[in-house]
């Protein structure tokens, strides 16, 4: 159903090959293409416009017009360009294979304090399970700990996520838990609490010697003043050393609004983009990385433990594109 | 937009709020195009006659009519619940056993969610607060014989309704929209006609994906109509407007919020109203 972009500048090109010369005009017609593209893709409205722009800058400079394939160099520029706004290509070897980056830089000494944060139902719980895989691989001890008071069973979901990754996934690193059951209330009556049970945390944490500590949090919008505050109550006083911005990659042109206001509220140093193993094109990645500006750090992949993998931009930009 | 005369840089501006809105850009171009012809008529001539004759195009999409809840002639009224993982299943699932319960409806649930971790401790702790009872099973299980067990049970207790919950899946899964088919199918089975509903559960921040969601789900299962959860955000959830376009779906409520109470039919003029709001 979703037009593929490939094929409509092959579609503009023939229109265009039976004429002498390409104008400044064609390639700017070209550009309602992509944009159309994008729009499809759930990039944000004013981020396509400007897209567009730059391109079709970089496009008429580079002379397109004279190419000898001018619709391959057009899909070219428009796909390195999505690349430079994903975060940029990855660092390659010699051999030109990817250099191995470390996307979580680890505090000595630990424990180095990871927040999640996001809107209800983003993915946080179930990637805080999987981030503790991927560090128990890595011979990491990680405490889980479940700072969200108020979802219906969310800390009996951590735990149940806590207890599989130590007994399921491979590796010498410990997985603990830390959770308060008992200070669960029903909404809008635990609100504050969570800084009580993060500081709790933090402590039992440096006792157990755990190299990290991933504070699971209560779902919220961000148009909720009075948990975005505690939320940022939370982050004082722990003070993490990372803030991940858990966003469902399916979301639309509202993922600006939401990731603007985290980013306002806890200035955050990445984001989790989950359920990319969906048919979704995923444009708001790039709405979010121009705002938050900082790098994507994982994909959710699946809704299994191991099902979580590093960000690489130039897939994301094909898959944006359609191509 | 209102107290403007209609341009054809106010026509885009239409266009872009739209677009804004998730509705997505093929059904914006063609209301844009439907805007254009009318000013080209000169029927269209400032922006507050644009601004109506959209709103009455939108609202038009969702008659009266399909926004109510089909209950069974007799025996138990069967809704089946699904959707994406995470769109708000289980908690529509509260609201709408709230809202059947104040209808004074004796209401049973079904944990057919035997997958996802604390899925069935989260619908129980629903079910402990509302006061209704819960069919559950193995942690693993299979989730189709979760449902037969729960219909006997509905029939055997005489309950007015049975609300199904299930596991998220993506549509994409095949296996799992499969196995979503086998449950509509056995409580068919065991209630004929069942399940009267299926309700298909939207996140208001749904983008174009949307449209797919919506059409895989109705193949596997007939959906009968739409909750759009999370409308409480600053999400327009205009997706339901493309997905009336391309699937002819009702929406039959919205979620405003996370407790049991917030909960609403779906009234089209206020829903079309707080799509353009700045
Ligand atoms: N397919 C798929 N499902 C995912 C992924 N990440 C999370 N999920 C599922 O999404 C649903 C919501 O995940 P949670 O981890 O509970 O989300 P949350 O953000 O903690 O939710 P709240 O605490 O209620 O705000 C669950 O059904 C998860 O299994 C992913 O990458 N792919
Ligand atoms: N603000 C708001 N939050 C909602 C609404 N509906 C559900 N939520 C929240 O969204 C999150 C996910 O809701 P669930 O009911 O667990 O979603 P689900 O579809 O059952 O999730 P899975 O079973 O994991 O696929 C929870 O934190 C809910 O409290 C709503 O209308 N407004
Ligand atoms: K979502
Ligand atoms: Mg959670
Ligand atoms: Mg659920």
């Amino acid at each position: 159903m979703l037009g593929n972009l490939s094929e409509k500048f092959e579609g503009v090109m023939r229109k265009l090959s039976g004429q002498a010369t390409i104008s400044e005009g064609n390639v700017r017609e070209s550009m309602d293409e992509v944009r159309e593209a994008l729009l499809e893709a759930d990039v944000h409205y004013e981020v396509a416009e400007a897209f567009c722009e730059t391109v079709l800058t970089e496009a008429l400079g580079e002379s397109v017009l004279k190419s000898v394939e001018p619709g391959q160099q057009m899909i070219k520029i428009v796909h390195d360009e999505l690349v430079k706004l994903l975060g940029g290509e990855e660092a390659m070897d010699d051999e030109g294979r990817p250099i191995e980056r470390e996307p979580i830089m680890y505090v000595q000494p630990g424990p180095t304090i990871i927040m999640m944060s996001g809107l209800q139902g983003s993915g946080k719980t179930t990637t805080c399970g999987k981030l503790a895989g991927y560090m128990k691989k890595r011979g990491k001890n990680v405490m889980l700990a479940a700072c969200d008071l108020q979802r219906p069973a969310a800390v009996t979901q951590l735990e149940v996520l806590a207890n599989q990754v130590e007994q399921e996934v491979e590796g010498s690193g410990k997985v603990m838990f830390h959770g308060e059951p008992e200070k669960c209330a029903e909404y809008g009556q635990a609100v504050g609490v969570a800084v009580q049970v993060a500081n709790r945390a933090l402590e039992s944490a440096k006792l157990q010697g755990a190299d990290v500590l991933i504070l699971d949090t209560a779902g919220r919008l961000h148009v909720n003043d009075e948990l975005m505050g505690e939320l940022r109550q939370v982050s004082n006083a722990v003070n993490p050393h990372q803030i991940y911005l858990v966003i469902d990659a399916m979301t639309g042109q509202d993922a600006v609004n939401s990731a603007k206001a985290f980013h306002a509220q806890l200035e955050l140093d990445g984001v989790v983009l989950t359920k990319f193993d969906s048919d979704t094109r995923g444009g708001a990645a790039l709405t979010v990385k121009k705002i938050v500006g900082e790098p994507i750090k994982f994909i959710g992949v699946g809704e299994k433990l191991d099902a979580l993998e590093e960000f690489h931009a130039s897939r994301i930009a094909s898959r944006i594109l359609g191509m | 937009l209102v107290g403007k005369a209609l341009s054809a840089e106010l026509i885009r501006e239409i266009e872009k709020l739209l677009i804004q809105a998730d509705v997505g850009v093929k059904t914006a171009i063609e209301l844009r195009k439907d805007i254009q012809a009318g000013w080209e008529r000169s029927e269209i001539t400032t922006g507050t006659d644009a601004w109506e004759f959209l709103k009455s195009q939108l609202i038009a999409y969702f008659p009266d009519e399909d926004r109510q809840i089909h209950f069974a002639e007799s025996g138990p009224t069967v809704i089946l619940v699904a959707g994406i993982n995470g769109a708000g299943k289980t908690t529509s699932i509260a609201k709408i056993t709230k809202s059947l319960r104040d209808e004074g409806k004796t209401v049973l649930l079904a944990a057919c969610d035997t997958f996802r971790a604390a899925a069935v401790e989260q619908l129980e702790i629903w079910s402990d607060r509302l006061g209704v009872e819960v069919v559950k099973g193995k942690q693993g299980g299979d989730p189709a014989a979760v449902a037969f067990d729960a219909a006997d049970a509905a029939v055997a207790r005489g309950v007015d309704c049975l609300v199904i919950d299930t596991a998220g899946r993506l549509h994409t899964q095949e296996h799992l929209m499969r196995q979503l088919t086998k449950i509509k199918n056995v409580v068919g089975k065991k209630i004929p006609g069942a399940p009267h509903e299926t309700i298909l559960v939207i996140d208001a921040t749904t983008g174009q994906n949307g449209i797919n969601q919506a059409k895989i789900f109705t193949q596997a299962s007939d959906v009968s109509g739409i909750f759009l959860s999370k409308l409480d955000g600053s999400a327009r959830g205009g997706i339901v407007i493309a997905i009336r376009e391309e699937l002819n779906l009702p929406v039959k409520f919205i979620g405003v919020g996370e407790t049991p109470d917030d909960v609403q039919p779906f009234d089209p003029p206020s829903f079309v109203e707080a799509m353009f709001v700045e």
